[in-house]
């Protein structure tokens, strides 16, 4: 069966098409067959953070608009045989995404796919709604902030009464928390919240931890989705992600703050 | 204040229940000589409801059936079980046409329901109890609305905002397992968090109305 699963968050800016693009690439580096939709119509993001938006030729709302078929729209990743991207259209509005448009796309993309991670556009409004509307699995990406917060309580609030699965009364959306962003200084000190706190108030089951990191920005300024450095904090926790969004029981890393070595605590960092 | 001189008090009485089964009084009559002779202490100055179901085809003078058998020193307080028609005759002569308590509708006491949110109420969402309770088995978030026309009860955090007795009912009550709402109002009196907050109640509280203030109480955990 394949599983449609949303990456959204209502608040703008917290690491949903970073999470979209590692998320998507670790479940195929593990073998499945998997497909990233850019739900963001107008901006297109999730190419650039792919690193393949010099081969965009047609997109999701052509795909939709029947100007172009699937395969034409469809581009494979270079690293991996299992990925493939469907980019959104720069030129577009977002009221291109019709309800029944979208479900004939991921009806057809469910013949050949595994796993259809839609990276949802921020705010509440058509673009997100879509994104979120035939979801079996969700992933509310949260920074660790009051605002942003209170606004994946919201979206949770959307999934429970807006999607197909809520109008059908189907079984409900599965949600899963990602706090992204992370600092275990900057929660130690009560400047953000902490993994405890978060989870208290949206309490839904925790997914993974993705610390704040550079080598986000590194890595999407080259076009590699972060989980493919494997050096890094960011990579490694968005890999132990995947592995528990394939079920598996992996604890939770950076999370407590790094004790500093002997030099870094005397002359400081 | 001094005892009132009259008081209406419900009480319930068992009365004994006369079945009137023949539509000739002469025929009624006779046949009650002989079961008064076997008993006579029995009925003697007894109240007496009429049963007239078995004669309600039939053609009969209520009054004239009411003087014989007062005749008979028996005490006849009402009928029950009448057609119209006879009912309007028992009127017209004094008697009271009542139900059994079988048939009586039960007293209708106000009705209230109570209404279960087996999940979290989340930012953006209301609820409304309509003439209900509201129970809430998890939390109800910033930015989440319950309102209810009876009590609320909610099981999680209350960190958005609660209003009971929409309705006006100033005996409704909110109570949460932990206490950080944006506001709460009871029949219209309503506190903000800053003045929740002088209160220092992050853990189960009791909101209600005395007279017209609100008042807060910490739960033993
Ligand atoms: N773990 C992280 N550490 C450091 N920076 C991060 C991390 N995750 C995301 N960022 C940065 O945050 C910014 C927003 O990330 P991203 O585009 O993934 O968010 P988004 O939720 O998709 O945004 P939008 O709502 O605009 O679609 C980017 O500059 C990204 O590099
Ligand atoms: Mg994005």
């Amino acid at each position: 069966m394949t599983q449609i699963i949303v990456v959204t968050s209502g608040k703008g800016g917290v690491g949903k098409t970073t999470s979209s693009a590692a998320i998507a690439t670790g479940l195929a580096l593990q073998g499945h067959k998997t497909v990233v939709i850019d739900f963001d119509i107008g901006l297109r993001n999730l190419d650039l953070i792919m690193g393949c938006e010099r081969r965009v030729v047609y997109d999701f709302v052509n795909v939709i608009n029947g100007e172009a078929n699937l395969n034409q729209a469809l581009i494979k990743d270079k690293r991996c045989s299992n990925l493939y991207v469907l980019p959104a259209s720069q030129t577009r509005d977002k009221d291109a995404l019709t309800k029944e448009g979208v479900g004939k796309v991921l009806d057809d993309l469910a013949k050949d796919f595994e796993y259809i991670i839609c990276d949802s556009p921020a705010g509440i409004e058509q673009g997100a709604m879509m994104a979120l509307y035939f979801a079996d699995v969700a992933i509310v990406t949260t920074n660790p902030e009051v605002s942003s917060v209170r606004d994946s309580d919201r979206i949770l609030g959307m999934l429970q009464s807006r999607s197909r699965r809520a109008e059908q009364n189907l079984e409900p959306i599965k949600e899963f928390l990602l706090l992204t962003r992370y600092s275990p200084a900057r929660a130690k000190t009560g400047e953000m919240l902490s993994v405890e706190d978060v989870e208290e108030i949206l309490a839904i089951k925790l997914l993974g931890v993705i610390p704040e990191s550079q080598a986000v920005l590194k890595a999407s300024n080259s076009g590699v989705p972060v989980i493919v450095d494997q050096e890094s904090d960011a990579g490694l926790a968005y890999s132990d992600t995947v592995e528990r969004l394939l079920g598996k029981d992996v604890p939770l890393r950076f999370i407590e703050e790094e004790k500093k070595g002997f030099l870094k605590r005397i002359f400081g960092s | 204040m001094s005892k009132p001189n009259v008081e209406l008090k419900a009480t319930s009485f068992t009365l004994s229940v006369l079945y009137i089964n023949h539509p000739s009084i002469d025929v009624v009559s006779q046949e009650l000589d002989k079961k008064l002779a076997q008993a006579p202490q029995f009925f003697l100055g007894a109240p007496l409801i009429l049963n007239l179901s078995a004669i309600n085809q039939s053609e009969i003078d209520i009054a004239e059936l009411k003087q014989c058998l007062s005749d008979k020193q028996l005490i006849i307080v009402g009928i029950t079980d009448a057609n119209d028609a006879l009912a309007k005759q028992a009127k017209n002569c004094g008697l009271a046409v009542v139900k059994s308590g079988k048939q009586a509708p039960q007293p209708q006491l106000p009705k209230r329901d109570t209404k279960i949110v087996k999940q979290n109420v989340r930012s953006g969402q209301q609820i409304y109890a309509k003439d209900s309770d509201l129970v809430v088995f998890g939390a109800v978030g910033n930015g989440a609305e319950v309102i209810a026309d009876g009590s609320i009860h909610i099981y999680g955090a209350l960190r958005g905002k609660a209003m009971a007795g929409a309705g006006g009912d100033n005996n409704s009550i909110i109570i949460a397992s932990q206490l950080q709402a944006e506001l709460v109002s009871i029949a219209g009196q309503y506190w903000l968090a800053e003045h929740l907050q002088q209160y220092q109640i992050e853990k189960r509280g009791c909101v209600r109305l005395s007279g017209d203030t609100l008042l807060v109480e910490s739960l033993p955990e």
